[in-house]
């Protein structure tokens, strides 16, 4: 520990994500440092808790993707009871899940990553906003999304009493069954839903595939890193956000490993860097290299991208289509650009709708017995689920009364902490030289940064997603030469 | 006429009260053309310089969520104190502290030992913490303070007024903002929710018997759940009795407990306290024996009562750490 | 910890302990000066955020006496203090609050050797265990 120095926080008064880019004798980019500054302690506060809290506790992680934490926890609670929810139950919390991830999901296409596309990326700030898409592709598209952000999360709240940190949860079930009308409402929702990401998938194509500037930049050398890749598939290797194994598969897209959430600490470690409070997970059995790409390196990437690498498909059909479409525009698996994760993420969004409406067709699921009363002693559970931005893992210990011991949270973000602090490094070495910094600079690393959709309010257990960033350029004697900040 | 201007704000939050605002859906643009925003940092511009430079006052109101953990924040809720003419303590963190008050329970030192050294998955041989302050070869990198303590925004600055919950609702939403646009306000301090209890309008009210009596404890996990009956009556821990109304029993409608996020009415103190005494007063017991026994079921006491309240409590925080 | 002389708050309650306090004094009992003496009218009065306060404003230890089980003025009011008493205390210890801290007992206004012997026992308890805050709240 070095000794305790008070700073003088005007210095730092640029929020909630700094980056720090250092220039050598040259002019040219010598070292970035991406730096979160905050912490929260989720995992010392859950000490002492009773288990059965934790899905009320665990979404205050984060009120952007609180029904990832709240369904994560609540099978962490199956497994901690080792109890087995009633069929109608698993289907509903995957149907609840379902209708979240279409909704975030194409919030971060319309709202907050695609404007850089659907506006474009020289676009001045003022316009690459959602304002900017409501410009571009009319009012009645940006209405069409505010419906369906309305649709899904008054389906969720329908489960879960409230949007903004559900309730639902318990171990070996949820709380209330549901309802003849509402899966019909649902079920008309799913189908809406279907034909809203067929159209998002539309305006991709029209907006970014068509335009040769955009393909450049989606596949150059810039926003390109061979990474491993991890995800959640189900039996058949397609992929599943709710449950199944976890796959992790090499820079050359071979399987490497495939284990059950059980044994999430025999593949996963994380490295600690005194600079930021954000943990760097790699994987354990490559070991940490530091901020590096390739075979060697232990740093891998999770997602939209990551989990369409790591399977061998979808399990809809209209999901699968565009997955082979897309894996045969950029030259087939695994695809390292990052910037297609954009792409990868409205595929999972059809895939979202598609399965929001399977299961809301299957007439099993308003079976009013939605709980099984777990009977035995509790003792270890762990829980994992794909969220939005990732593989989302939760591990409780408890005593034989189930209050937590210990609580172990590895969230979704912080699985790609390394790989943004190295995007936005590549993209800056590619946009710096001689000192000579360009105005697009600060966009072009960002939309390294937004490809991944980072939510930092997750990742530090802190930080609101949406996150105001700082860049501090400076030269060789670390003097500032430039400092640029939007949000 | 110039629109006033307003400044909303994040603290140790988690994008919740960000969203709630989001959620006014069509709302919102009335909102928006009503008021200039100068600050908000998950919807536009974050330009806290432009702040500095506005006359002391010039913000007709600021609303920050969060509580406070890092000296950053302090800093920015001071900073935004001196600019604005009323300050809005928007949610339950920046009004009571929020679960991550829980962490009061806890230290700094804890908090860093187990993040960075004792989790099952950290591998860190060298016992890296991070630093205020980092010599690299390159040059220094900073980071906020870490403090001991989680304080409720009314700890550190002057708040004339509270918008209650996890997150806070539209509809309370809009009216605070219309009350705030009329000057048809309350007195300063005020909660801006109905000041009654929870169970005044809750629906399970018309099940309650004429004395609730509890027998035995039960935990959600352990029973079934009624969907009809008041909770307390089924043995299972609500704090709806020491919680303040407005929420619209989101909670109780998906068939589960009150945790308190609204907080306590304008006669209590202390929250978790008065639980504690509504929950004792319908013991049904009368030897110490017959007492203690249905009071040890109660798991983690302190931890259900203060739920969303330890930083705004009379203790406010561990004393023996 | 030599010289700690911890501070207890008592809330004694008017019928009973009260005068049993009164009694010992009027017997010219010798008993350490530690604990300061509220009167309240039952023990059943007695909300739990009276001893937060206490403890909020710098007491090491409450003391709660009141009168036996079956003698209160009240009827019920001694009954009602000892369902939150139990609760009250175990809450008290997750705030490390240990349970030597807080207590509750019955005496009477014929006790006055009882109060004497309970204030005694009390302080040198809490002065085993020391002042209460160890650690300013940052």
């Amino acid at each position: 520990m070095s000794k305790r120095i008070t700073i003088d926080p005007i210095t730092r008064l640029e929020g909630h994500g700094k980056i720090e880019i250092f220039l050598d004798d040259r002019g040219d980019v010598d070292k970035v440092y991406f730096q979160v500054p905050e912490l929260r302690g989720f995992e010392i506060f859950s000490v002492g808790r009773p288990a059965e809290e934790m899905p009320r506790i665990t979404p205050k992680i984060c009120g952007v993707c609180p029904t990832t934490h709240h369904i994560c926890s609540t099978k962490a609670l199956d497994d901690l009871f080792k109890v087995e929810p009633p069929p109608a139950a698993k289907k509903l919390r995957e149907l609840m899940y379902s209708a979240f991830m279409l909704e975030d999901h194409t919030l971060h296409f319309f709202f907050l990553g695609g404007p850089d596309f659907v506006v474009g990326p020289s676009a001045p700030p003022a316009e690459r906003n959602i304002l900017g898409v409501i410009a571009k592709v009319g009012l009645e598209i940006a209405g069409k999304v505010i419906k369906l952000r309305k649709e899904c999360r008054d389906i969720i709240t329908l489960f879960g009493g409230r949007v903004i940190h559900p309730v639902c949860g318990l171990p070996g079930g949820i709380s209330k069954p549901l309802t003849e009308d509402d899966r019909q409402r649902i079920a008309e929702v799913a189908k809406g839903g279907i034909e809203f990401a067929r159209f998002a998938l539309q305006i991709f194509d029209d907006v970014v595939l068509k335009n040769k500037e955009y393909v450049a930049l989606v596949t150059g050398d810039i926003y390109r890193h061979e990474t491993y890749y991890m995800g959640m598939v189900d039996k058949n290797n397609k992929v599943n956000f709710y449950d199944g194994d976890i796959r992790i598969v090499t820079p050359e897209g071979k399987e490497f490993a495939k284990f059950k959430p059980r044994e999430y600490l025999s593949h996963i470690a994380e490295r600690v860097e005194p600079w930021t409070y954000v943990k760097f997970p790699y994987l354990r059995k490559v070991g940490w290299k530091g901020f590096s790409e390739g075979i060697e390196s232990g740093v891998y990437r999770v997602a939209p991208l990551a989990r369409l690498n790591v399977s061998d498909g979808m399990a809809t059909p209209l999901a699968q289509a565009e997955y082979e479409r897309m894996y045969e525009t950029l030259g087939g698996k695994p695809v390292h650009n990052t910037l297609a994760f954009h792409w990868a993420r409205l595929i999972e969004a059809l895939y979202a709708a598609e399965r929001m409406h399977e299961l809301a067709q299957d007439r099993e699921i308003t079976d009013p017995h939605v709980r099984n009363i777990p009977t035995s002693t509790p003792q270890e559970g762990i829980g994992i689920v794909e969220a939005p931005r990732g593989t989302l893992i939760h591990h409780y210990k408890t005593d034989r009364h189930g209050i937590i011991t210990e609580a172990n949270l590895i969230v979704a973000t912080v699985n790609n902490a390394a790989a943004i602090c190295m995007s936005i490094e590549k993209a800056a070495k590619g946009l710096i030289r001689g000192g000579k910094v360009s105005d697009g600079l600060l966009n072009m690393v960002e939309m390294a940064f937004r490809a991944y959709d980072p939510c930092f309010a997750c990742a530090t257990h802190s930080l609101t997603g949406r996150t105001p960033l700082s860049v501090n350029i400076r030269d060789s004697g670390g003097s500032i030469i430039r400092t640029i900040t939007r949000q | 006429m110039a629109k006033p201007k307003v400044a909303f704000y994040w603290c140790a939050s988690c994008g919740g009260c960000e969203e709630a605002v989001v959620d006014l859906a069509e709302n919102i643009l009335k909102v928006v053309e009503a008021v200039e925003f100068v600050l908000w940092p998950v919807a536009m511009d974050f330009k806290i310089k432009d702040v500095e430079a506005l006359q002391d006052g010039e913000i007709a109101v600021s609303f920050i969520n969060g509580g406070i953990r890092t000296g950053e924040q302090e800093h920015v809720a001071k900073l935004l104190r001196k600019k604005s003419g009323l300050v809005v303590a928007f949610g339950a963190c920046a009004h009571l502290g929020g679960v991550p008050g829980l962490a009061n329970f806890s230290n700094r030192d804890r908090i860093f030992d187990y993040v960075y050294h004792k989790s099952p998955s950290v591998d860190n041989p060298e016992r890296i913490v991070p630093q205020e302050k980092t010599v690299v070869r390159e040059g220094e990198l900073t980071l906020p303070e870490f403090y001991n303590t989680v304080h409720t925004l009314d700890q550190v600055i002057d708040v004339d007024y509270y918008l209650p919950g996890c997150a806070p609702p539209p509809d309370l939403i809009m009216n605070a903002v219309e009350a705030i646009l009329t000057g048809n306000l309350p007195e300063k301090g005020a909660v801006l929710s109905p000041d009654k209890s929870l169970c005044d309008t809750c629906k399970r009210k018309v099940t309650k018997p004429e004395k609730t009596v509890i027998r035995e404890i039960k935990r959600v996990h352990e029973v079934m759940l009624d969907p009809e009956k008041c909770f307390l009556d089924q043995g299972i821990i609500c704090v709806g009795p020491a919680t303040r109304d407005g929420c619209g029993e989101r909670c109780i409608n998906a068939n589960m407990p009150c945790r308190g996020c609204f907080g306590p009415t304008s006669r209590v103190d202390d929250q978790g306290a008065k639980f504690l005494s509504a929950l004792a007063s319908i013991i049904d017991a009368d030897s110490e024996d017959a007492i203690n026994k249905i009071t040890d079921s109660i798991a983690d006491p302190a931890g259900i009562f203060y739920f969303y309240s330890l930083p705004a409590s009379m203790l406010k925080r561990r004393l023996d750490i | 910890m030599k010289d700690f002389e911890p501070r207890i708050i008592g809330f004694l309650c008017n019928w009973c302990s009260y005068a049993g306090a009164d009694a010992a004094g009027s017997a010219r009992k010798i008993y350490p000066p530690n604990v300061k003496v509220i009167r309240v009218m039952c023990t059943g009065r007695i909300d739990p955020q009276f001893v937060l306060k206490a403890f909020q404003s710098g007491a090491d230890g409450v003391l709660i006496l009141g009168c036996h089980p079956g003698d209160c003025h009240y009827k019920e009011g001694n009954y009602n203090a000892l369902r939150r008493f139990h609760l009250l205390r175990t809450m008290l210890a997750q705030f490390g609050i240990e349970k030597d801290r807080v207590r509750l007992d019955w005496v009477s206004a014929s006790e006055a050797e009882k109060f004497v012997a309970t204030v005694n026992d009390m302080v040198k308890k809490v002065k085993i265990l020391g002042p209460l805050r160890k650690t300013a709240v940052a």
